[in-house]
């Protein structure tokens, strides 16, 4: 999920260099298993400072006295977290298939669907590519762009060796290694992720991820993305990938922390699409992701948008702690479940600045037996005069095996704090799809476009390229979903 | 054209049409007419395709072919269109949306490629002129807050924009001003030609002033009671129907 601005060329050489080194240490690979000595491995490996160690050790010493959150509106067999290898070396490219001509044809159709480029397709499913590559070029004229504007986007490894001081300050910040079950996990053993740092002033002058989504082939279990926007400055980041991802990974465990200081904005987007496991489930992605932006200063904004359509099982609630006054907090999501999926997020604004305000637009789809729970909390404290939240869950059925469950919470400690809630449940109807036939329009063609009808105001959130593929990408999801 | 032979219909276990016969030719207007609950809506959705009838006796044939068998997309396809008594509202799918789809998936029926993106909004505003839709109307979502007569002028659009060979109009007249009665007999009659037939449901002789039709047909109790000239309507006018429920 998480991108790297390296270009190509560096991409392969340095898989190739770590596939070689291989043999050599193989011996002493990280046997399945967690424990101090994982942790001390994993970070002299990394050759990580002391100072990252003893985060990592006192996110697995509160880990142990952890355990799994229960509350979860989700079902899944017992997770052997001793049966993880928790550091393997990047593969190498020489292990994936060696054209397209092996890689499963049922995959080939979805990205055919999506309508990916051959060159992508396959980056994505992992074919050896000829290093003679479009992207390229394209990748070191925007990396000299960022560079030129000062701001720092590498992979948070990298980050750690080149600027401690920025990762010191802001990793942990907003997302305390003890924070929950998955953060702590997370915040002992993550080994990968982006860090992005745009200085005091600077409108970032690209989207960041567009154009390096397909470097994303050797995506952790684990990542940590850390995001620091400097007082007056904007970014828009983009995650994920509308192509369907593999992994034989089957929990992941993210961790993302915002920080937006006086006047800054920050606008994440997601497109996540993990593989969701076939009709009966199996083999899908577990997702459990702790996603936290903090508007530390005045009139910051952070917005989240996202669309979930993959995993077996998505755990996530994208939140903001609206500290600064006058900070802006939105939440804009579209998660669809089909077949066996199950889905539990929503998200958290906590108010604690005066004047603050947030915004929430959920909309749920769920299909076959898919199972979905919106989740919010809007928090209001003492200290937050003024504080305004407004709240829109919508929720659509296609088909009557799904559901869809909404709870809603709120916890307001100020009186001058205005609330408002809004929430529908609605199932497509028959003769919204009865007339769109009526016009000539197949079936799968009416519920795709009526289901993007229903997130339009999602959608208009993300930006346009996204936004397009976002709208392809459930169509494809939801073929079969009627008839 | 369109022949209904022996047509039943049951909705919910309920005998709605019982042996309707009606025979429409290329170029020929009728008029279908009768008390609510007759059954004129049941026999419009049976031959647009709407699920939920059942047919027990008798056959629809539209250029010789069964319509039952087919669904309503691929009959729309074919040149039906229904206009609604109840246009649906769909929330943010906007007109333009919607037409664009309808037009390509006719034009991939008949093996033709989509239409230029530019030449479509052309095509579309040039037809919304036609029937006095705002431009700005077309970007909204489908009927989405629309009164009651935009929402009709709203399916003549879609009617100019598709150009069906049979039209099927069900009370499409019914709670408009006369302002809006004339502007969606317009549409009705820049669509006549000798290639197309159109069906017209209504309760009005008022329609009838401006889109005359050849053929009048009464339906009452599930089957066609009485059919006649343009001047079955007027007699209808006066008397009502209860003359003819009688008999
Ligand atoms: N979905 C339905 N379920 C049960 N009864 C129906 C349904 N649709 C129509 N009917 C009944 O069928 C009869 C004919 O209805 P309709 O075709 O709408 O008449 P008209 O359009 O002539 O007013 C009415 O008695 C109506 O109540
Ligand atoms: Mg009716």
């Amino acid at each position: 999920m998480a991108s790297q601005p390296q270009d190509i060329h560096e991409l392969m050489r340095r898989r190739e260099y770590s596939a070689g080194f291989v043999t050599a240490i193989e011996s002493d690979t990280v046997p399945p298993g967690l424990s101090e000595d994982v942790i001390r491995m994993i970070s002299a490996r990394k050759q990580e400072p002391e100072w990252l160690l003893e985060f990592r050790l006192k996110a697995y010493r509160r880990w142990l006295r952890m355990e799994e959150p229960k509350w979860a509106h989700v079902h899944h067999p017992p997770i052997d977290y001793q049966a993880i290898s928790y550091y393997s070396q990047p593969k190498s490219f020489k292990d994936g298939p060696k054209s397209l001509d092996e890689v499963d044809p049922k995959l080939l159709e979805t990205y055919k669907k999506l309508g990916i480029p051959l060159k992508e397709q396959e980056m994505l499913a992992g074919v050896a590519v000829d290093v003679v590559f479009d992207s390229v070029s394209v990748a070191t004229t925007f990396k000299k762009k960022l560079a030129e504007a000062g701001v720092i986007f590498c992979p948070i490894s990298e980050a750690v060796r080149e600027h401690p001081e920025l990762v010191r300050k802001y990793l942990g910040s907003v997302v305390p290694f003890g924070d929950n079950f998955y953060a702590a996990l997370n915040s002992a053993v993550f080994t990968d992720g982006s860090f992005v740092y745009i200085p005091k002033g600077v409108r970032c002058p690209m989207e960041l991820s567009t154009y390096f989504r397909i470097n994303e082939r050797n995506t952790g279990q684990f990542e940590r993305t850390l995001i620091v926007a400097e007082e007056g400055s904007q970014v828009s980041y983009l995650e994920g990938c509308t192509a369907p991802q593999r992994d034989e990974n089957q929990l992941h465990a993210a961790v993302v922390e915002l920080v937006a200081l006086d006047d800054a904005q920050i606008k994440y987007s997601t497109v996540q699409n993990w593989y969701p496991g076939d009709e009966q489930g199996r083999g899908g992605i577990y997702n459990f992701v702790t996603k936290r932006g903090d508007c530390r200063g005045k009139r910051s904004k952070i917005s989240w948008t996202q669309v979930e359509t993959g995993s077996a099982i998505t755990w996530k609630y994208p939140s903001c702690i609206l500290r600064g006054d006058d900070s802006v907090g939105e939440f804009y999501s579209v998660a669809l479940t089909h077949h066996r999926q199950q889905a539990d997020t929503g998200t958290k604004m906590i108010h604690v600045g005066r004047n603050t305000r947030s915004t929430i637009v959920s909309k749920g789809i769920s299909a076959g037996e898919g199972q979905q729970s919106y989740r919010g909390l809007v928090r209001v404290l003492e200290s937050a005069d003024n504080a305004r939240n407004y709240t829109q869950c919508d929720s659509l059925l296609i088909g009557d095996r799904c559901g869809a469950h909404t709870f809603p919470y709120t916890e307001v400690r100020n009186p001058s704090a205005r609330l408002e809630h809004e929430a529908t449940t609605s199932k497509i109807a028959e003769d919204q799809l009865y007339y769109c036939r009526a016009r000539g329009i197949g079936e799968e063609e009416a519920v795709s476009m009526i289901v993007n009808g229903f997130c339009k105001e999602v959608f208009k959130e993300l930006p346009m390229e996204f936004a397009v593929e976002a709208g392809k990408l459930l169509a494809v999801s939801l073929e079969g979903a009627v008839g | 054209m369109l022949e209904v032979k022996g047509l039943h219909a049951k909705v919910e276990g309920k005998d709605i049409l019982k042996g309707l016969d009606l025979s429409v030719r290329a170029g020929e207007v009728h008029a279908i007419m009768g008390p609510n609950g007759s059954g004129k809506s049941t026999l419009s959705h049976v031959i647009a395709g709407r699920e939920g009838y059942e047919i027990t006796a008798g056959s629809v044939q539209f250029d010789g072919r069964d319509l039952l068998a087919l669904p309503p997309e691929t009959r729309a396809c074919e040149g039906i269109f229904l206009g609604f008594q109840y246009p649906v509202e769909i929330p943010g799918v906007s007109n333009l949306t919607l037409l664009k789809a309808a037009l390509n998936a006719r034009r991939k029926y008949r093996g033709q490629p989509e239409i230029d993106p530019g030449d479509f909004l052309a095509w579309v505003r040039d037809r919304a002129r036609l029937v006095k839709i705002d431009p700005k109307m077309l970007s909204r979502g489908v009927n989405e807050g629309f009164s009651g007569g935009e929402k009709k002028r709203n399916e003549i659009l879609q009617m100019l924009v598709l150009e069906p060979r049979l039209m099927i109009l069900d009370e499409t007249d019914s709670g408009l001003d006369i302002d809006a009665l004339k502007i969606v007999a317009d549409g009705i009659n820049a669509l006549r030609s000798p290639e197309r037939a159109t069906l017209l449901v209504t309760h009005y002789q008022r329609l009838l002033d401006y889109v005359q039709p050849d053929y009048v047909h009464v339906l009452a109790r599930g089957r066609i009671v009485r059919s006649g000239g343009p001047e079955l309507a007027r007699e209808l006018e006066q008397k009502g129907y209860g003359w003819l429920e009688a008999a």
